[in-house]
């Protein structure tokens, strides 16, 4: 018994339609979580370094609790635990404007943010303390330091690791399937499901993954080339 | 006339060991202290607690007239009215020879961008390395980016300049191209407390000497002083071995 490859499927009938919807909130889903995750990274990475103690342990509660609890968990959470404790004006607001997408994204967001913020924090940590000290030392304020010295260098050194995590955070996007946001896989299940041709959904689907992560991967590597620091450059390789 | 920079009865412990034991000492306005002493003694400490980058557990210092272990203190004015040379230079490796030295001037003072790049320009000039202005830290050599650190702390106008061995980490070649920069600041009238082990410049440029060990203050006098007839045992054993090479 062999099977019949029907690639029409793909783009007979609505299936291009709701690849491309799939695609497109993909997109959405995971370039929103990916800003509030590198925002939150880089707050709470910085912050796990600073001479404050108590903003030091404000960062490590947020990083050791969120990256510990599985990805799954925290949509299911940001679903259906967090919307009854809001108002019930915005609760309504919320499930008529696509809560299931406010939640993924938050998830997303805020797990990846905790995973993010310790490669922030090693990037950080290595950097001598003397730049630190060299940059308080003349007079700039420690957030100053941060801002124009400290995370302009660790933000340079660390653009492979994010560019990982970055991959990371938009294959888990489709873990937002399971609160119904109609994202790619999700629409890649549908067209299976009306077409009852799992292969060629699933290869479609595969094959924009694919696609996305590469580029993305293009795009982080020119950006590290194009700021690279001099002297630093021959750690990039033969690429530049 | 009153101190540029006095410890008075300064104590300073990192955990249980004790790093600085009751330092009392005064540095006048344009005068240039050289502290030396065996490795460990407590010599960056010293000038580090001048700047404020480390703090004392007992004791005053008063810098310009301010007391600096107030609580009132402000680090900011402190800090721009002294400057730092390290070790290892600590250029921003991600900013040109010119942006280093713009940067303070600009974020700390909101100097106009033109303003500060005359500065800068300037200084370089004064340094000796005039067309360095656009390279990297990368593509300097250390006695250049040891001069372009010098210069960045003289951008602020500071009224005391700290070095903490600031040719320790250079090649022999380079070790006097530094070493003339800081003579000529200390012939301009800058008030000045070096830790250094170039006996030569200490001699040649420094007022007075101090020998530090185990913390304290063993021993200050002027270099012809110092040199010809150190007084205590431990300042005799140190200088045979640092001038016996
Ligand atoms: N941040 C710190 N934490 C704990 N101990 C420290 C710290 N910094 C310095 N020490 C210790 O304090 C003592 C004095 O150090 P300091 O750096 O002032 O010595 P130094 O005279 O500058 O020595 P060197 O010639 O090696 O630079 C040393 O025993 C050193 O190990
Ligand atoms: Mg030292």
């Amino acid at each position: 018994m062999s099977y019949q490859f029907k690639w029409s499927v793909l783009w007979s009938g609505q299936s291009g339609y709701w690849l491309l919807q799939g695609l497109i909130t993909t997109l959405e889903l995971s370039a929103l979580a990916w800003l509030l995750a590198v925002a939150l990274g880089i707050l709470s990475g910085a912050l796990r370094t600073v001479p404050f103690r108590p903003l030091r342990a404000a960062a490590t509660f947020y990083v050791e609790f969120f990256r510990n609890v599985p990805l799954l968990v925290w949509m299911f959470f940001w679903y259906f635990g967090v919307p009854p404790l809001l108002p019930r004006g915005v609760q309504d607001w919320l499930f008529d404007h696509g809560a299931e997408f406010w939640a993924g994204m938050f998830a997303l967001g805020v797990y990846h943010g905790a995973r993010m913020s310790e490669v922030i924090r090693s990037g950080i940590q290595s950097i001598p303390r003397t730049q630190f000290e060299a940059s308080v030392a003349m007079g700039l304020s420690v957030w100053q330091a941060y801002r124009l010295v400290i995370l302009p260098i660790a933000l340079r050194l660390i653009v492979p690791p994010i560019t990982n995590e970055s991959l990371n955070l938009l294959k888990n996007s489709s873990v937002a399937l399971t609160i119904s946001v109609a994202e790619l896989t999700f629409q890649t299940r549908q067209i299976e499901t009306y077409t009852a041709r799992a292969i060629e959904a699933l290869t479609a689907g595969t094959l924009i993954y694919l696609v996305l992560c590469v580029s993305i991967a293009w795009v982080m590597s020119s950006l590290e080339r194009r700021y690279a620091i001099p002297g630093l450059i021959a750690r990039v390789g033969g690429a530049g | 006339m009153a101190a540029a920079i006095e410890f008075r009865q300064v104590n300073k412990w990192f955990g249980k060991l004790h790093v600085l034991v009751d330092v009392t000492l005064g540095v006048a306005p344009g005068e240039v202290v050289v502290v030396c002493g065996p490795s460990g003694s407590g010599k960056s400490t010293l000038i580090r607690c001048v700047n404020a980058l480390e703090r004392i557990q007992s004791g005053e210092i008063v810098v310009l007239g301010d007391s600096i272990t107030s609580p009132r203190m402000n680090l900011t004015r402190l800090r721009t009215q002294v400057g730092m040379v390290f070790q290892s230079f600590n250029l921003f490796p991600h900013m040109t020879a010119l942006e280093n030295i713009m940067l303070a001037p600009m974020k700390v003072r909101n100097a106009p961008r033109e303003d500060a790049e005359k500065t800068a320009r300037a200084l370089l000039l004064r340094v000796g390395i005039p067309d360095k202005a656009g390279n990297y830290p990368a593509n300097l050599s250390g006695g250049q980016q040891q001069r372009v650190a010098i210069a960045r702390a003289l951008a602020m106008q500071p009224k005391i300049m700290l070095f903490d061995e600031p040719t320790s980490a250079l090649d022999p070649e380079m070790i006097n191209e530094v070493l003339e920069v800081m003579t000529d600041l200390a012939k301009s009238g800058m008030t000045m407390m070096v830790v250094t082990h170039e006996m030569g410049f200490a001699r040649r440029v420094a007022h007075r000497v101090i020998f530090m060990d185990g913390g304290q203050v063993i021993e200050e006098a002027d270099p012809e002083t110092f040199f010809a007839s150190p007084k205590s045992d431990r300042s005799r054993q140190f200088l045979s071995k640092i001038l016996s090479h």
